[in-house]
């Protein structure tokens, strides 16, 4: 069973006369339970990538299969419910709320689908504490350090139980101690059975996932699993 | 999500934005307080009307003089005395003017009454006993005019309070002699106040003399025929108009006069009220004209704070459609900030219209009335202003590609 299935999917940007391929066709599979990481150096087409695999963006040609379901052609809302459903994202700059306490922020996806307040609650108090941070439920995001912040935003991408966690450069803005925190929960959800892509342009970031994707110049140039890879070396 | 959720969501934001939030109900604030207050002077000022219209008496016509056109020049409205005590007679016969339920004629004229060495000059009534009822007056001590008093031409007089005030200080008048042009008068009594004063004519100011004294012995010349006003109640308000028929016909066959050349004016309290009311009428538009500006100033300043707060909150926009909110939740959480803003400042803007209302008065001399339809109008006006003026907005945060607000930064 395929996560992500994308076949022959090109993004093209125009800014004036120049059109500009972001993505070129790129084709890619990633199984259900695969820990995925996305290589490439800035400017590689890696966060297109992304952006599509997150349904934030569509491919200009191309098909994409999440889940199984085409979402090449749907519509805003649909694309919405996708969104809150099937994936649950982990940004480089956390994006948390910060009028909200950690509790309301992982709540936040929740009640965008109509889930009731008690059962939000209890999820959400049980993805914090999945994260080690069942004692900082009431603090707001100014008040916690940048890895609980990003353990924050990994419980906020956990409480859907969606199909797919997607991180795009989850590490950037941490230290090292805090990036080994951070990558040590994205391999328990993994070891749990979770799909997880990981997007960097750190090749040791990318060492945690068990499949690396290199990505430059749009293209797709190089797949390694992570055991060949130690091997060659 | 639910409409709980998104009311929380938009009043979250507007806290965390204190400042911002504050500054934008200030304008609506300010715009339905000046809508409450105007409405309120118009209505007060209306109020004030009526209330001294309808405390000359009720029912009440009045026939003044005037009109009179003489060798062919048409003198205006009261140039000439051409009623007399005859027509007012003429106007009591139940068979000419079956619907008139009493006649007191007047003539009135300025004279300085002297108590010792005070005197105070005021206008000075001479009428009939049905004077009272007529204009609705009642006696606050001693007795009003009677017939005998008027049969007999006798040297009394009534006096308004203000007119006992000032003569008499607080001593009670009653029993005490005024001089009036050298006729030496007894004060019978004192007239109640009306309450009201209608700025120029003091109802309150005044001294009354039975018709005859006045026509006899205090005023020589026009004063022994002519009348300055013949005042008239009708039985009923219903037979109002029927008795406002009867008295022009009676005067126009009297006076040998046609409509065309009529030197009579009569006058009813409606007509006095539709005359005052339109006046009002024209203020408060003005005003509320005035009013009704800076409420759309107030509105234009909503759906600018709510456009640099789509503005400024492009990632968390992003970031929420990331998350799984719709457009529609999108834009219904923007609406719900703006109408949260309008009612606000309206409910505030309510609160200082009717605080304003109760100071107002102590500082312009002018009542306020506070009107319940115009201040729940003012508050539904507010939040539609916020609603209106958030659509725009709302919908351009909608909009946003997730994507391209995610970037933002």
């Amino acid at each position: 069973m395929h996560v992500i299935g994308l076949a022959g999917v090109s993004k093209v940007y125009r800014s004036g006369v120049l059109e500009v391929a972001a993505v070129r066709d790129v084709d890619l599979s990633v199984h259900d339970g695969e820990f995925v990481a996305i290589a490439g150096p800035s400017g590689s087409g890696k966060s297109t990538l992304m952006h599509i695999i997150g349904c934030l963006d569509v491919p200009t040609s191309g098909r994409y299969l999440l889940a199984g379901e085409d979402v090449s052609r749907m519509s805003e809302d649909e694309l919405a419910a996708i969104r809150n459903r099937r994936i649950g994202f982990v940004f480089q700059q956390f994006n948390l709320l910060p009028s909200l306490t950690a509790l309301g922020n992982v709540e936040l996806p929740l009640s965008y689908s109509g889930v009731p307040r008690h059962e939000r609650r209890d999820r959400a108090l049980d993805a914090l504490g999945r994260v080690g941070l069942a004692d900082r439920l009431q603090h707001r995001p100014g008040e916690l350090s940048g890895g609980q912040q990003q353990r924050v935003a990994v419980a906020r991408a956990l409480v859907t139980e969606p199909a797919l966690i997607l991180a795009d450069e989850p590490t950037g803005n941490l230290d090292s101690a805090s990036t080994r925190d951070v990558l040590g929960l994205l391999q328990d959800l993994h070891g749990a059975g979770r799909t997880v892509v990981l997007i960097t342009h750190e090749a040791d970031v990318a060492d945690a996932a068990s499949r690396v994707v290199h990505m430059l110049d749009g293209r797709v140039v190089d797949e390694t699993n992570a055991l060949a890879m130690s091997t060659r070396l | 999500m639910n409409w709980l959720d998104t009311v929380k969501t938009g009043l979250d934001a507007i806290r965390s934005h204190r400042l911002r939030s504050g500054l934008t109900m200030l304008g609506i604030l300010i715009g339905i307080a000046a809508v409450i207050l105007t409405v309120g002077l118009g209505e007060g000022a209306q109020a004030q009307v009526r209330d001294q219209i309808n405390s000359l008496g009720t029912n009440l016509l009045i026939v003044s003089p005037g009109s009179a056109t003489t060798g062919g020049i048409r003198g205006g409205f009261g140039s000439a005395s051409t009623l007399t005590k005859a027509d007012a007679d003429a106007l009591a016969s139940k068979v000419a003017a079956p619907d008139v339920a009493q006649v007191a004629p007047a003539t009135t004229s300025s004279g300085a009454l002297t108590v010792g060495s005070t005197n105070w000059t005021t206008s000075v009534v001479g009428t009939t006993p049905a004077w009272a009822s007529v204009r609705a007056r009642k006696i606050d001590g001693g007795r009003f005019l009677t017939a005998e008093d008027e049969n007999s031409a006798a040297a009394v007089v009534v006096l308004g309070p203000t007119t006992a005030q000032q003569l008499f200080g607080g001593r009670s008048p009653v029993g005490e002699t005024v001089t009036l042009n050298n006729v030496p008068l007894q004060v019978v009594g004192v007239l109640q106040s009306t309450g009201s004063s209608s700025g120029t004519a003091n109802n309150d100011d005044t001294a009354v003399v039975p018709y005859t004294t006045a026509a006899q012995r205090l005023f020589g010349g026009n004063a022994r025929t002519s009348v300055n006003a013949i005042y008239l109640s009708a039985t009923s308000s219903d037979t109002l108009s029927a008795a406002y028929q009867e008295v022009q016909n009676e005067l126009l066959n009297l006076h040998h006069v046609t409509a065309n050349t009529v030197d009579f004016t009569i006058t009813t309290q409606e007509s006095l009220l539709t005359t005052a009311n339109s006046v009002n009428k024209t203020l408060t538009v003005l005003l509320g004209g005035i009013a009704g500006i800076s409420l759309l100033v107030g509105g234009i300043g909503v759906m600018n704070i709510m456009l640099v707060s789509v503005t400024e909150r492009v990632r968390e926009i992003g970031l929420r459609k990331a998350l799984g909110a719709r457009p529609r939740v999108i834009r219904r959480q923007f609406l719900v900030e703006a109408s949260v803003l309008g009612l606000a400042g309206g409910v505030l803007g309510a609160l200082l219209g009717m605080i304003g209302s109760g100071v107002l008065p102590n500082f312009i001399n002018s009542p306020v009335t506070l009107s319940p339809t115009a201040t729940a109008g003012a508050i539904a006006i507010a939040i539609a202003i916020g609603l209106a003026f958030g659509v725009y907005p709302a919908s351009r945060a909608a909009r946003l590609a997730p994507i391209d607000a995610l970037r933002t930064e």
